[in-house]
């Protein structure tokens, strides 16, 4: 086999797991934009606070540290106990879903009925508001992340390619503990969409705020819902993407590179928003590999946004999303 | 009939209630109406009369429009209810049937049916069973099941928001403008569904209505708003007869077409006859 095929199969795979993280970060968007039709900018500082917040429960850190000594002159900064990493997971769950009941409680509740683009600019308000937030909580200083997830080369695809191609493909573990997760992830929220009363209730939100009041479902109740469903959304992007960098404020950023998967797989698809993280993974990838060495590199940060325009200009409601449908 | 109704109890009362707007647009300006058990009662009268908010006033969907009752009261089964929040009002057996029909346009009619009985705590086999009543009266809903709501006529539409509604196994329905949009034999149809539910299953209706030829046909007591006011009340049969009524709403007169000069507006704050 030639060896350019070879590597281009290992372009590809490495593609298909980073677009499983950005499908995680989709995921959440698609969520909550469809239980409320809101376009929720601040999805990927979600997953950032809840990362900070995991770390700091597992390392026993004191919240509010610095505004603690600064104001009591105090010097306190641990608990000087260590959490393990799944009960911290649970605590930080907890600490998701109030933040999503705060957030409803402050924000949303007085913004029903309102247009979409106020919607969006009070999402761009808690997110700068939430990260600013976490700094304070938290501290800004750059942590590592580590709840045991495996990580390193896996040894088996490497000795079985290397087998039959003579050249042994590098995945990493924790990708493949990430492709696991958001499938099993995926799964479970398809089900409870389609198939459960609570599911259905978010589905009729989604479609008609009135008519859902009307027949006594409680908006708030399902806000709250969706957005802890979100949160935990967020929590396990943040697990995933922390323990593979680092838990920085720069992870923030990687909701932008959701914004694309969203076009592709379609605001409002649940499944559309996996295809949509693989596409654009897979694309990224290989289109670096084969074109970028002529362009000179760095066609990783432009290339998703191209691909997303084509496709907004032929299909706008993306891959899977749900066709508007307009009666006269 | 008439006569058997006067001595039914009273579900639904309305007390001289206020509403307003954004806190600043006055639109009901002292409305009382009865409703009895196991009646149709009709709140009749034109465009921005006060039925819709009338009927979101009792259903409390008001406050998600910024809309308040600032005085007056509302009482079912004698118990102050404007307080409450949509959900405990369907709890309590008063659901609103939206004007414009309002079907979840994504899920299908079954799904939308099923949206209906949200809340309650029934089981399963429970609620299969109200399914099935629904579809007995709209047969045309059991073919369509599987179709997005979104898809099917205005008429289907229409079904879906009424069986919707009987899916949370109501006492009172507050049915808002069914006509609205439908060919006649269409408008004929559901009324004769309202008609029957009303009568085989006993619920009871208050409906809002601008087809006053239809609604004075169905109903068996009558209140006409104008500008945010009930200027008449009556049982059907007379509001019917009424010369005024004929003449105003009805489009009929003994002396030919009048001038829209001529035509006076009722100004009287509370009942008009009786």
């Amino acid at each position: 086999m030639p060896e350019q095929l070879v590597f281009a199969m290992e372009v590809f795979l490495n593609g298909l797991m980073a677009g499983v993280l950005y499908a995680l970060v989709a995921l959440g968007f698609v969520l909550i934009y469809k239980a409320s039709g809101i376009f929720n900018y601040a999805q990927g500082v979600m997953a950032l606070f809840s990362a900070l917040t995991l770390v700091g429960i597992m390392e026993g850190q004191v919240p509010f540290a610095h505004l603690i000594n600064a104001i009591f002159g105090t010097e306190i900064h641990h608990f000087g106990w260590h959490v393990p990493a799944l009960l911290a997971i649970l605590f930080t769950m907890a600490v998701m879903v109030g933040l999503a009941w705060v957030v409803n409680k402050l924000i949303f509740r007085h913004l029903v009925n309102q247009e979409p683009i106020i919607l969006f600019m009070a999402t761009i308000g808690l997110a700068y508001f939430l990260e600013g937030f976490g700094d304070i909580m938290w501290g800004a200083d750059i942590k590592k992340l580590d709840v045991g997830l495996p990580q390193g080369i896996n040894t088996w695809i490497d000795e079985s390619t290397f087998n039959i191609f003579d050249y042994g493909f590098f995945i990493d573990n924790l990708d493949i503990v990430a492709t696991v997760v958001a499938a099993l992830l995926v799964t479970a929220l398809v089900i409870f969409a389609q198939y459960t009363k609570q599911g259905r209730a978010m589905r009729a939100v989604a479609d008609d705020h009135q008519a859902a009041l009307s027949v006594g479902i409680s908006l708030n109740f399902i806000w709250v819902m969706v957005w802890s469903v979100a949160g935990f959304v967020a929590l396990v992007a943040g697990i995933m993407w922390g323990t593979k960098s680092g838990v920085q404020f720069s992870l923030s950023l990687i909701a932008l590179k959701a914004l694309p998967v969203l076009m592709l797989g379609g605001f409002t698809s649940i499944p559309g928003a996996i295809v949509g993280g693989l596409i654009i993974g897979v694309g990224e990838k290989l289109f670096e590999f084969a074109i970028g060495p002529l362009v000179g590199g760095a066609t990783e940060n432009w290339f998703a946004y191209v691909l997303a325009l084509i496709f907004l200009v032929f299909r706008p409601q993306g891959l899977f999303g749900e066709k508007i449908i307009e009666r006269v | 009939m008439m006569d058997a109704m006067e001595n039914q109890e009273t579900l639904l009362e309305v007390n001289n209630i206020e509403v307003i707007y954004n806190h600043v647009i006055l639109v009901l300006k002292g409305v009382s109406l009865k409703v009895p058990k196991g009646g149709i009662t009709a709140l009749l009268g034109g465009n921005g009369a006060g039925k819709t908010t009338t009927l979101k006033a009792i259903s409390n969907l008001l406050k998600s429009e910024r809309g308040e009752v600032t005085k007056g009261a509302i009482t079912y089964r004698g118990e102050r209810v404007q307080d409450l929040v949509p959900s405990d009002l369907v709890k309590k057996g008063v659901i609103q049937v939206m004007e414009g029909r309002h079907c979840f346009e994504h899920l299908t009619v079954e799904e939308n049916l099923l949206t209906g009985a949200y809340t309650r705590g029934s089981s399963r086999g429970e609620i299969d069973a109200d399914l099935n009543m629904v579809y007995e009266y709209f047969p045309r809903l059991k073919e369509r099941r599987k179709s997005q709501a979104g898809y099917t006529s205005g008429g289907e539409q229409q079904m879906v928001a009424i069986g919707r509604a009987l899916m949370s196994r109501p006492e009172t329905i507050l049915l808002d403008e069914p006509s609205m949009g439908l060919a006649p034999q269409l408008v004929e149809q559901i009324f004769n569904i309202v008609k029957s539910l009303n009568e085989e299953e006993g619920y009871t209706f208050l409906l809002a209505e601008q087809n006053t030829n239809v609604a004075l046909r169905f109903a068996h007591y009558g209140y006409i708003l104008e500008s945010g006011r009930v200027v008449m009340d009556g049982p059907a049969a007379d509001l019917r007869e009424n010369p005024d009524v004929k003449e105003f709403y009805l489009g009929m007169s003994d002396e030919g077409r009048k001038s829209f000069r001529d035509v006076r507006s009722y100004r009287r704050r509370k009942r008009w006859l009786s």
